[in-house]
């Protein structure tokens, strides 16, 4: 690293010297390439055309690689940074990851006013995104939820469909099998509301023995009927085939089964626990690297960019200046605001992840979770 | 004759044949050497390498020593039996350490450590660093009102900065070469003074830290920067000790007076107590079950991740078992032998018929058989799972046309995958042609013409096949099984998808550790204990049956 930067030095006077000799090597300070780390599927496709593709056709002779190992993050960048060697340059991870990062010297700390478009109105960033800003390294992007999708033609008849995040636990009311995923995060909340622990005390409880005992033992009602899952996409499938009636999985999954591909799905908007996603940079990038990043970074989460973004999935975008914006699905022309996440009539009771909490106690809690299952 | 045994047998030119021949030999072996150096270089980069240095993820520890130095040295002497948290001495030796690592940037990564063997650890230092400013401003504060000379970068650049103190200046440097794994070396403009090493020891050496850190990692001039709260904290622990006032009264170099203010306003600074300033930020720190974790964790080798790959763990009364709702890696271990064999076991059954088929038809019939053969083998991992999945989930095809013939009720569907059966039935499939080949290829090499010679010896079907033709295809057997067993005891993929939570593999577990809780040091542990496992087996199958009678290739 250090030998990089005085390398750069000098480097960075012969540029000085090139600029002055012409005044069309503007750009000639920023790498022509970006290497950026996504989800892929639909998320990545959101972003692509959201801002990737209208910042290609600002900046001509720029190229952008997709990786798509946004799920390992974490673990890639930490061998990345042993090797010495990072080749990354943009990361989209979730707001937990964005602080293990942070807490790890392995993501570069920012500061939001600084790199980051204001508002329209002038409001700064930081501002903007406001409490969403939950790490110094974290630059959000979308405000997203995991929450409850059922089968609407397996419900019995004569019952309403579910509404309340406890029907998940109802097997007298709503028999059949449930889909929920295989680690102890959100579940756990879920199980601890549910068994009457109000909203506020279920980390406190979480955090005892007891609490965790708790937990487990009202998940061990429904146990027998789980089929556990770590992939975004297997809920959606399974509800799909008709192998669960009920499960857990990401708002934006539940919309494009039920809107676009319309499927006999219907959602719950009850507990749904609210979560982050954005972009981090690598720390120690080279300047040229770094400042092309920056440039990036900026035109992609200003105000009209995320809120370009929520016309393709319905994530909802983390500025407040870009709620107004949020216009219709891209190609259904649907209005896509009702079925955001940040929705004033979907968000009226939302469970927020606690991240500290989940830090410390991730490990330990997992180990009994994983004994559990395994018993 | 006896002669000519007598004498050296001398080759053309002249020199002992002996010689000659060895000297021959020996370019022969160098030559067949270099020949094959490309590949031992490339295997010796690519693959032992990488696996040694992640076996020895498995046992280091270094991280604690590393990040607290002096803290681990001063914490060897409690003892905590006595059930109180140590003196003010280890305190005052942590908040030195810590100041530093939390400039780096490496405090987490320490609580992170611990946390793996005690929850809530990852917390306490995470909190404890963010308070460690304050704990200096409240030096730094009135220190500033005593004496404005102590708000300049320069004055105290001056002070403390001197002749001969390389010895001080080069060990703290190695301190911050151990903390951060980069080397620390270059030019900083700065020796700090052994005068004032010997009358301001915290400080002289907080500030040697603050010099080293500003002008390598940061690349800063260190006149010209102002210096760590550290620093004064250090200085106000100096000024506790009545030698130093005596020295300070005698002194006369720079910062003298701002020195003697110091001493005659003693009272204007707070009073001087780590331990309690820790407690205060972080409660835990009064507790005994932190320190002892850090005692027990101190030192630069542990086994206490191959303890914890055993449902063991390491406490201060010595090695427990873990509380039994947390046993998880015994029962893993046995599951994945256990499953490991019976799929094993189902690969012989279907995999022998079909090979003796592919041996004994025609040659036509059996090249067709053998794409049937290849064609699963050919197509991708993934694809074949996910395609048993289709067949086997509740509303898949297996259980639609059973329901359709009527042997299972619409109600009462048979549960085929997300549990043990799932992995067994797609992990078999997926292996089989691994059997079968090998099978093939020995069977291939049986003469047909000894059973028919057995039959019209008189033996009857069975016979000739049980005592003739069974015993020479054994040694295929052997090699399908070696290659199955050992494939599927390190399976991840196929358990993941199809096995639920009572399906699951060891190896699955690992990828947890590798990439979600990042634990590597537990996942290295487990990887060698399952290396170990494979190394054993492979031992005692070689014992039994001897590794001469496997046959991979006709």
């Amino acid at each position: 690293m250090k030998l990089v930067t005085k390398l750069m030095t000098p480097l960075a006077a012969a540029t000085a010297i090139a600029a002055l000799s012409g005044a069309a090597v503007a750009d000639d300070h920023m790498s022509s390439d970006m290497t950026i780390v996504s989800w892929g599927g639909a998320y990545q496709d959101s972003q692509i055309k959201a801002y990737a593709d209208p910042y290609l056709e600002m900046n001509d002779g720029v190229s952008i690689t997709w990786d798509e190992s946004s799920a390992e993050a974490v673990a890639k960048m930490r061998a990345m940074n042993e090797a010495g060697n990072v080749t990354w340059d943009l990361v989209d991870v979730t707001a937990a990851s964005a602080m293990r990062l942070c807490d790890e010297g392995l993501a570069m700390e920012v500061d939001h006013d600084e790199i980051l478009a204001a508002a329209p109105d002038g409001t700064s960033a930081s501002d903007d995104f406001g409490d969403l800003i939950v790490s110094d390294c974290f630059i959000p992007q979308i405000v997203y939820s995991t929450t409850v999708g059922y089968r609407t033609d397996l419900v019995p008849e004569g019952t309403p469909e579910p509404s309340n995040i406890c029907d998940l636990f109802d097997l007298a009311t709503y028999p059949g099998k449930r889909s929920l995923e295989k680690r102890p995060i959100n579940t756990m909340e879920w199980a601890l509301l549910c068994d009457g622990v109000a909203k506020e005390d279920v980390y406190d409880v979480l955090a005892t023995e007891e609490g965790q005992e708790q937990a487990l033992a009202k998940l061990d009602t429904i146990r027998d009927e789980v089929i556990w899952w770590s992939a975004g996409a297997d809920t959606p499938q399974l509800l799909a085939d008709g192998e669960v009636f009920m499960g857990s999985t990401y708002n934006g999954r539940l919309f494009s089964a039920i809107v676009e591909q319309d499927q006999p799905i219907g959602m719950l908007w009850d507990a749904q626990v609210f979560d982050l996603d954005g972009w981090v940079i690598p720390a120690d990038l080279p300047e040229e690297r770094l400042a092309r990043v920056k440039d990036f970074v900026k035109f992609a989460t200003d105000t009209q960019r995320l809120a370009d973004q929520a016309k393709y999935i319905s994530y909802g975008p983390a500025r407040e200046s870009s709620a107004p914006l949020v216009g219709k699905h891209a190609e259904l022309g649907i209005e896509m605001a009702p079925h955001m996440p940040t929705d004033p009539n979907n968000a009226q009771n939302t469970f927020l992840y606690n991240y500290e909490f989940w830090a410390d106690y991730r490990d330990d809690i997992d180990a009994k979770f994983q004994a559990w299952l395994a018993q | 004759m006896s002669d000519t045994t007598q004498e050296p047998m001398l080759a053309a030119d002249g020199r002992p044949l002996k010689q000659s021949l060895a000297r021959a030999l020996r370019r022969q072996k160098l030559r067949a050497l270099m020949l094959i150096a490309p590949l031992l270089i490339f295997v010796m980069v690519t693959f032992i390498i990488p696996i040694l240095s992640m076996l020895f993820r498995s046992v280091e520890n270094e991280i604690v020593s590393n990040t607290l130095p002096h803290t681990v040295v001063a914490l060897q002497e409690w003892d905590s039996s006595t059930g109180e948290a140590p003196d003010e001495n280890v305190f005052r030796h942590l908040y030195f350490d810590l100041f530093k690592a939390s400039e780096a940037k490496e405090h987490t990564k320490l609580g992170t450590r611990l946390n793996y063997e005690r929850t809530g650890l990852s917390s306490v230092f995470r909190t404890t660093g963010r308070r460690l400013d304050d704990m200096g401003s409240d030096f730094q504060d009135p220190l500033e009102d005593i004496n404005e000379n102590f708000k300049e970068g320069a004055f105290w650049y001056e002070m403390l900065s001197g002749e001969g103190g390389e010895e001080l200046l080069e060990s703290r440097r190695a301190l911050w070469a151990r903390l951060t794994g980069e080397s620390m070396a270059g030019d900083i403009g700065f020796t700090p003074s052994p005068q004032m090493a010997d009358m301001l020891p915290w400080a002289t050496r907080a500030y040697t830290d603050f010099a080293i850190w500003t002008v390598i990692d940061d690349q800063d001039v260190v006149a010209e920067e102002d210096p760590w709260e550290a620093v004064y904290a250090g200085l106000a622990q100096d000024l506790q000790s009545e030698q130093t006032q005596t020295e300070i009264a005698a002194y006369d170099g720079p910062g003298a007076q701002a020195l003697k203010d110091a001493v005659a306003n003693l009272d204007q600074l707070p009073e001087v107590n780590f331990k309690a300033a820790f407690i205060d930020a972080k409660e835990d720190w009064g507790t005994t079950d932190l320190w002892s974790t850090m005692q027990v964790f101190s030192s630069n080798y542990t086994t206490g991740y191959f303890l914890n790959a055993v449902d063991l763990e390491l406490t201060p009364e010595g090695v427990q078992a873990k509380p039994e709702n947390q046993q998880i890696y015994m029962q893993l271990f046995m599951r994945t032998l256990w499953m490991a064999l019976v799929i094993t076991g189902a690969c012989i059954l279907l995999g022998y018929p079909v090979a003796w088929l592919l041996a004994n038809l025609p040659m036509r019939t059996a090249n067709t058989l053998m794409i049937l053969v290849l064609l699963p083998f050919w197509t991708s991992l993934l694809v074949r799972t996910s395609a048993w999945k289709v067949l086997l989930q509740q509303q898949g095809v297996i259980n639609d046309i059973l329901v359709w013939l009527g042997f299972v009720g619409d109600a009462n569907r048979l549960i085929l995958m997300n549990n043990a059966t799932g992995t067994i039935i797609a992990m078999t499939h997926i292996l089989l042609p691994f059997m079968i080949l090998p099978l093939y290829s020995v069977m291939k090499t049986i003469p047909p013409s000894y059973l028919r010679a057995a039959k019209s010896l008189g033996a009857t079907n069975w016979t000739a096949f049980w005592r003739v033709y069974f015993p020479q295809s054994v040694p295929g057997i052997g090699a399908g099984s070696i290659l199955v067993f050992i494939l599927a005891i390190g399976y991840y993929i196929t358990p993941e998808i199809v096995g639920g939570t009572s399906g699951i593999f060891i190896s699955n577990r690992i990828a947890y550790h590798i990439s979600s809780s990042l634990n590597w040091g537990l996942a290295a542990a487990l990887g060698t204990i399952l290396l170990v496992v494979v190394l054993v087996l492979y031992w005692a199958y070689d014992k039994i049956v001897g590794i001469d009678n496997v046959k991979l290739g006709g």
